[in-house]
């Protein structure tokens, strides 16, 4: 069983897993940071982006001036923003038969695989996971496609180039591979490959495993999987949350007894608490707001929002803050808000239960009824006539590369009375807001990230018990700014066995047992013998019949009749022949017992024992033979005397039992 | 005792040692306990024994009975201490008690006068959890496993003959070598509790403290060393780090670690403010220890050791750990510091106050113990280890204020308006404090939250925008801020009108009267308009604190108009009469033209006890002080009481007399001489469940969970 680490970022894990004769993919995830090096894509032509100067080199030479501008100190690539790819040439994947998706973060990067790699399996994904991941995609998809920018720098990837360049741009790694982002029309090619599967649906994979969604309570539709044969399990644990928000509460249960735990997907901010950190949102927002001042909240359009949205409508009101606007901008924003009302099923208890009052589930359905929150696809239309201030604006993309993000922070970033209030957890906030410098306006940190924290981790790992954990190396040691927090990494016994980018680990388990079916009329004919209390034993000759990786015993063919022509017997003709079977043996053979036995009966006096690895060797010195005693055989290796030979073997076999 | 209970003892005695009876819970067995603290107070315990055996008996026998509940057997042993702390007494069960209860293992000799009781509570209080042999027990007397966990406490105390001096003296050894031979046996979670018995004792051997001292020191030393580079400073550190169970506690489980920190925490708390508390107290380093266990509790900590980087992921957000370290480091603020550490102290505290991490418990005990170094430091900066620190401590805390009044948990805003409360009240007249605060965005959010929707909030609102007001602090004093400091008022009286709930009303009520007495200017303007107002609008409450309140209000009135309340001490030297601010005549016109009379004497017949006690006492009050005015009762003539007597049945009805203030005073006084006053104040004294707490009730009750009393007066509640 081999494990395949494609991606080093440990939250937008791609894994593939060979297991048996199958091979599975784990996630898709697509690390986007990348883009954090690249200059913003303006809605509306910012002469300010326009016009940074052009980096040169110390030495004044100015070749890359085109490609690299520079903004208070940092050098920026100009340049359609460009995506870090799963390792691609680890493994040949054409050969993935199927990619499990265990939630919608963890799907960016599908259609780079689907599209590009000649994959030809199929893709399992529960049915928010598919409509929300589309919706990601096409956000993404429409906030690059709708600012076409004629450059594409490639002269800075130049190795030799890039050495020169001052950090991040410097240790930015696998630059080559980066790509820029897909088209819709591979987007649609890429969801058309997907399954849907319910929680707890198995799915049987070519009769060698079956694999099965569990419920794993990080967001709508997210998942964790189980990948099992009759004899071992195999468990992927991604992105999952014990925090009460809204998706269906996580299934830890079905984890148990799992040979191997596959842990990826926690909190990237484990020493923040998601309850502390909604307070400093709230608090935060309305400060600025009762000020006169805007907040501005990058996100993405699905997951988070929805919580905060929902704590907003119970806050507003208490904070005297009602008349205030709440704006939610993206090309997504409408599908996202409804979407989150149909999936009832997937949603946690509570939430449920209103759908059978009825009741939308989520708040934001009486905010949008009341004015008080509003949506539109772009800050073109529309939202120009409704536009109010102050009010708060959500909107894409995290990164503040593209998206109408990019917009609200050169139209508030000149004022210390606007905030901008950094929730996702994914992008280091000061770098993206590094090509926005100098900046004026406030800015907060308060990411919520409900994923599992490493308190969570050690006790769900007491509960579950798996025999090996496997996870990525940053889980193993504590984050390097705090060196000292020993427990801010996972803690358990034996350790994990932890993976980074391009590895190939070897998962510590070998399989020992197959399961065979066994036809009845053979069963039939099974004649069982008790050897110990409640264990029998039967000798059966069979065929065994394998097919789809399911084993069958078959009675064997009965012998052909003697024939009186002379017809040439054929090789394959051949059945096996039933000889007179010598009977079997069963049992272990006592050493001790078998040396004293030697001493005494036969008059050996020279007998040295020695351990071996598998058993026991026991030498007859002055014979000059050997007795290999071993769990499963005996040799006795004596030269040219046949007699001494035939002793010891009647010696031994005294020693077993025999049917 | 009287002759009810003292028929019932007997019989409750009995079920006490009877194992079968089930015993009543744990709260009837303090309460009795109590009582008889209560009883031997007031007579002879001597006296007491010998006219109820069954007492004898009921010490003697427990400890013979099997299978006696661990709380009757606690109970006990606290009644015979509470006895044994009276010589006589203690001398009386010795003679009595059969040989092994608790006074006979003990020699007469080793009577010392007041400790016993608090041996007796103190020292036991470890035991009582572990009845029988439980480890910590025997490791006092070796392998011999004890009957009874307290009797092995005290048995190798062999009996010796008695010293010259019969009064135990702190030279006395056996004792006190067993209690230090405890105190070194003991595990950490025991050694504690004994170690705070031992320090909170009066007459003990030095070396003894020395000793205990050191034993509670000791997690705190351990934490100390784990984390500090440099040697710190001397007195925690010195030879108690290195004992390795506290470190194998610490060690050991997140909740062991944080159970024992916890314990020693609250046992420094304890302890840090008795007279009796070892000298030299250690300020300086536990004050560095307090600060040390915050920064581990929010991670910030930098560990020199192992042992500190096993602290630092154990402590991390352990919350229970954080809220007895900021009890503790308040306390703290009681003594003075190095300028580096209250520095530090100010800071640990300020990180917590804004770290988004802090729950709302964390945070209330940070808003008090900020508020404890606040108050701590003098008035006139300059002079204390603070008072440089202040101004910018200020402007630093200031915006972290107005973010936890935004705050979505209503805990966390509540307990920002009561600091603020408490915050301008002791520091609303300094400079740097006015300045800070009206440059911030408190007061507008204080304001703001009078529309709290929660009620506890709006009530701290509305006490906190009361104080700021007071002080000319509830709006910067810009011309364009003008209507927003007059509309107070008339903000706080509409929620008194239509507030939904009591809460915010009582508090509305409560900033009023302060007002009145501190004599504010929306107040003081036209005093009698404000109480008349007031009260009209405290009479229509349904909420009895709010009329009650009305009646304060009342009587801060009636102290402004006729003079202030006499004292009664008896001793008191007799000071000349205080000249009333008015002829009296004018004065009581005034007190009917504001109502007063028709709230008081509504509330005289107010279903709500308490209200009718108050109206009461203030009727009284004003009876006396118009009787002291003798030129009035000459110039009494025939007074027409017809319009008074005419709306007596409007009051008890409820009723004001409509429009209110029409009386006479005349007849009003009429009314007041002839009503009983006195008589009724002792009816409204006894309080409707006094038979409910009396003694005799709870020994019945405690009789009828035994079955004691079936089927003849069982008790139906």
């Amino acid at each position: 069983m081999k494990l395949y680490c494609l991606s080093g970022h440990p939250t937008l894990p791609c894994n593939v897993l060979k297991f048996k004769s199958t091979t599975i993919m784990l996630d898709c995830g697509l690390d986007m940071t990348s883009t954090l090096n690249f200059l913003p894509l303006p809605l509306v032509q910012s002469p300010r982006l326009s016009n940074l100067p052009g980096w040169s080199l110390k030495d004044g030479n100015a070749f890359l001036d085109k490609e690299l501008k520079e903004c208070s100190g940092h050098v920026f690539v100009d340049s359609v923003p460009e995506f870090c790819l799963p390792e691609t040439e680890l493994i040949d994947l054409s050969t993935v038969d199927v990619i499990l998706i265990s939630n919608y973060h963890c799907m960016m990067a599908l259609p780079y695989i689907t599209e590009h790699t000649g994959f030809t399996g199929t893709v399992y994904a529960t049915e928010p996971t598919v409509q929300i991941g589309r919706l990601l995609m096409e956000e993404l998809v429409n906030f690059i496609e709708r600012v076409p920018k004629a450059q594409s720098a490639s002269l800075w990837k130049n190795k030799d180039i890039q050495r020169l360049l001052p950090s991040p741009l410097k240790d930015a790694v696998e630059v080559s591979t980066w790509r820029r982002c897909y088209t819709m029309q591979e987007v649609n090619s890429a969801l058309s490959k997907i399954q849907l599967v319910g929680y707890s649906q198995k799915i049987e994979l070519f009769g060698a495993v079956q694999v099965t969604p569990l419920s794993s309570g990080y967001a709508l539709g997210s998942s964790n999987w189980i990948i099992q044969s009759h004899y071992e399990k195999v468990s992927y644990v991604s992105g999952s949350s014990l925090l009460t928000t809204h998706p269906q509460p996580m299934d830890q249960a079905s984890l148990k007894n799992s040979d191997v735990l596959v842990l990826t997907g926690l909190t990237q901010i484990p020493t923040a608490n998601p309850d502390g950190m909604v307070g400093e949102f709230c608090s935060n927002l309305a400060l600025t707001v009762r000020n006169g001042g805007n907040v501005l909240v990058p996100c993405y359009p699905s997951g988070v929002i929805y919580d905060l949205l929902e704590c907003l409508y119970q806050y507003i009101d208490s904070a005297g803050l009602s008349s205030v606007p709440l704006y939610f901008i993206s090309p997504v924003a409408n599908s996202s808000l409804e979407f989150s009302q149909i999936f009832a099923e997937w949603l946690c208890h509570n939430k449920q239960s209103k759908v059978y009052l009825p009741e939308p589930p989520f708040p934001h359905a009486e905010l949008i009824q009341t004015n008080k929150l509003k949506h539109y696809p772009s800050i073109h239309g529309d939202f120009s006539n409704d536009f109010r201030q102050p009010c708060v604006v959500f909107t894409g993309h995290p990164s503040l590369r593209f998206g109408d993000v990019v917009h609200f922070m050169e139209l508030w970033g000149k004022s210390s009375l606007n905030t901008v209030i950094f929730t996702e957890p994914d992008f280091s906030y000061l770098e993206a807001l590094a090509p926005y410098q100098p900046l004026a306006m406030k800015c907060i940190y308060c990411p919520i990230d409900t994923r599992l924290n490493f308190i969570q981790v050690s006790k769900l790992l007491k509960e579950v018990q798996p025999l090996h954990v496997v996870c990525p190396e940053q889980y193993t040691q504590p984050p390097p700014a705090q060196s000292h927090r020993m427990d801010l990494m996972i803690d358990c016994q034996p350790p994990a066995m932890s993976y980074r980018r391009a590895e190939v680990l070897a998962l510590p388990f070998k399989r020992r047992y197959e399961k065979i079916e066994i036809m009845p009329e053979l069963a039939d004919s099974l004649v069982p013998m008790e050897i110990k209390p409640g264990i029998s034993l039967a000798t059966v000759s069979a065929v065994l019949h394998t097919k789809d990786n399911k084993h069958l015993l078959q009675p064997p063919p009965r012998p052909a009749q003697p024939t009186s022509g002379k017809k040439r017997k054929r090789v394959s003709d051949d059945v096996p022949d039933c000889k007179v079977l010598k009977p079997l043996l069963s049992g272990s053979i006592p050493v001790e017992q078998f040396v004293q036995t030697l001493e005494k009966q036969h008059g050996f006096s020279d007998i040295k024992v020695e351990d071996t690895a598998k058993g026991h060797i026991v030498l007859l010195q002055e014979a000059e033979t050997l007795i290999q005693i071993e769990e499963d055989s005996t040799h006795i290796i004596c030269d040219n005397d046949e007699m001494l030979r035939v002793r010891l073997r009647d010696l031994v076999l005294k020693f077993l039992q025999k049917f | 005792m009287d002759p009810e209970c003292a028929q019932l003892l007997p019989a409750l005695c009995a079920v006490l040692v009877d194992p079968r009876q089930p015993v009543a819970d744990d709260t009837c067995l303090e309460k009795l306990l109590d009582w008889f603290k209560t009883v031997t107070e007031g007579e002879s315990s001597v006296v007491l024994l010998q006219e109820h055996p069954c007492l004898v008996e009921l010490l003697s026998h427990v400890l013979k009975v099997q299978d006696l509940s661990s709380g009757v057997l606690s109970f006990s042993l606290r009644l015979a201490g509470t006895f044994a702390a009276q010589e006589n007494c203690f001398q009386y069960l010795q003679v009595r008690s059969t040989p092994s209860s608790p006074c006979r293992e003990t020699p007469a000799c080793l009577w010392p006068r007041r400790p016993v009781s608090s041996w007796c509570t103190s020292w036991l209080c470890p035991c009582e959890v572990e009845p029988r042999g439980s480890p910590a027990c025997r490791g006092v007397t070796g392998p011999r496993v004890p009957r009874r966990s307290w009797i092995t406490l005290k048995s190798p105390c062999a009996p010796r003959p008695p010293p010259s001096s019969p009064v135990f003296s702190s030279s006395d050894g056996s004792l006190w070598e067993t209690v230090a031979r405890a105190l070194s046996c003991l595990g950490p979670t025991h050694m504690g509790p004994l170690a705070l018995g031992i320090l909170k004792l009066e007459h003990c051997p030095q070396a003894l403290r020395t000793q205990a001292f050191q034993v509670l020191l000791q997690p705190l030393a351990c934490v100390l060393k784990a984390t500090v580079q440099a040697p710190g400073p001397p007195g925690l550190l010195d030879g108690t780090a290195d004992d390795a169970t506290t470190v194998d506690t610490l060690l050991a489980s997140k909740s062991s670690c944080a159970g024992l920190l916890c314990r020693t925490l609250a046992h420094l708390e304890e302890l840090q403010p008795l007279p009796q508390r070892p000298s030299p107290w250690p300020q300086a380093s536990l004050l560095g220890a307090t600060v040390t266990v915050l920064r581990l509790c929010d991670g910030s900590a930098a560990p020199a050791s192992s042992v500190g980087g096993h602290l630092c992921g154990t402590l991390a957000g352990c919350v229970r750990v954080q809220r007895a370290a900021l009890d503790f480091l308040g306390t703290l603020s009681q003594g003075t510091g190095p300028q580096e550490l209250v520095t530090q102290a100010l800071a640990v505290l300020l990180e917590c106050l804004e770290s988004p991490g802090s729950s709302p418990t964390v945070l209330k005990k940070a808003f008090q113990a900020t508020l404890r170094w606040l108050l701590s430091s003098p008035k006139t900066p300059g002079c204390s280890d603070l008072g440089p620190l202040i101004p910018q401590f200020l402007r630093e805390l200031f915006p972290v204020l107005q973010k936890r009044l935004c705050h979505p948990c209503w805990e966390v805003r509540d307990s920002a308006l009561e600091f603020l409360t408490q915050l301008s009240r002791h520091w609303g007249g300094q400079a740097d404090f006015r300045c800070a605060l009206l440059a911030s965005e408190v007061p507008q959010l204080a304001l703001q939250l009078l529309q709290d929707p929660e009620s506890y909030v709006r009530a701290s609102a509305v006490t906190a925008m009361g104080q700021l007001s007071s002080q000319g602090l509830h709006a910067p004093t810009s011309p364009e801020h003008a209507e927003a400091r007059q509309s107070l008022f008339l903000e706080l009286l509409h929620i008194l009108s239509v507030d939904s709930e009591g809460f915010p009303r009582r508090a509305v009520m409560q900033v009023f009267t302060e007002w009145l007495r501190d004599g504010h200017a929306d107040a003081a303007q036209d005093t009698e308009q404000f109480v008349a107002t007031v009260l009209q609008a405290a009479s229509r409450d349904l909420d009895w604190e709010v009329r009650a309140q009305g009646l304060e209000l009342a009587l801060v009135f009636l102290g402004q108009t006729l003079g202030p309340p006499r004292t009664h001490c008896p001793y008191a030297v007799a000071l000349p009469e205080v000249a009333p601010a008015q002829p009296l005549t004018e004065a009581l016109r005034a007190l009917c033209h504001v109502g007063l009379f028709d709230f008081a004497f509504c509330a005289l017949f107010d279903c709500d006890r308490p209200v009718a006690q108050k109206s009461c006492d203030l009727l009284l009050f004003l009876r006396d002080k118009i009787a002291s005015y003798s030129s009035l009762r000459e110039a009494r003539g025939s007074p027409n009481t017809a319009s008074a007597e005419a709306t007596l049945p409007r009051w008890r009805a409820g009723e004001q007399a409509q429009p209110p203030g029409d009386q006479e005073p005349e007849a009003v006084l009429a009314m007041l001489r002839s009503l009983d006053l006195e008589g009724l104040r002792s009816t409204l004294a006894e309080s409707s469940d006094h038979v409910e707490k009396s003694p005799q009730s709870l020994l019945q009750d405690m009789l009828a969970t035994g079955g004691f009393l079936q089927g003849d007066e069982a008790d139906c509640y």
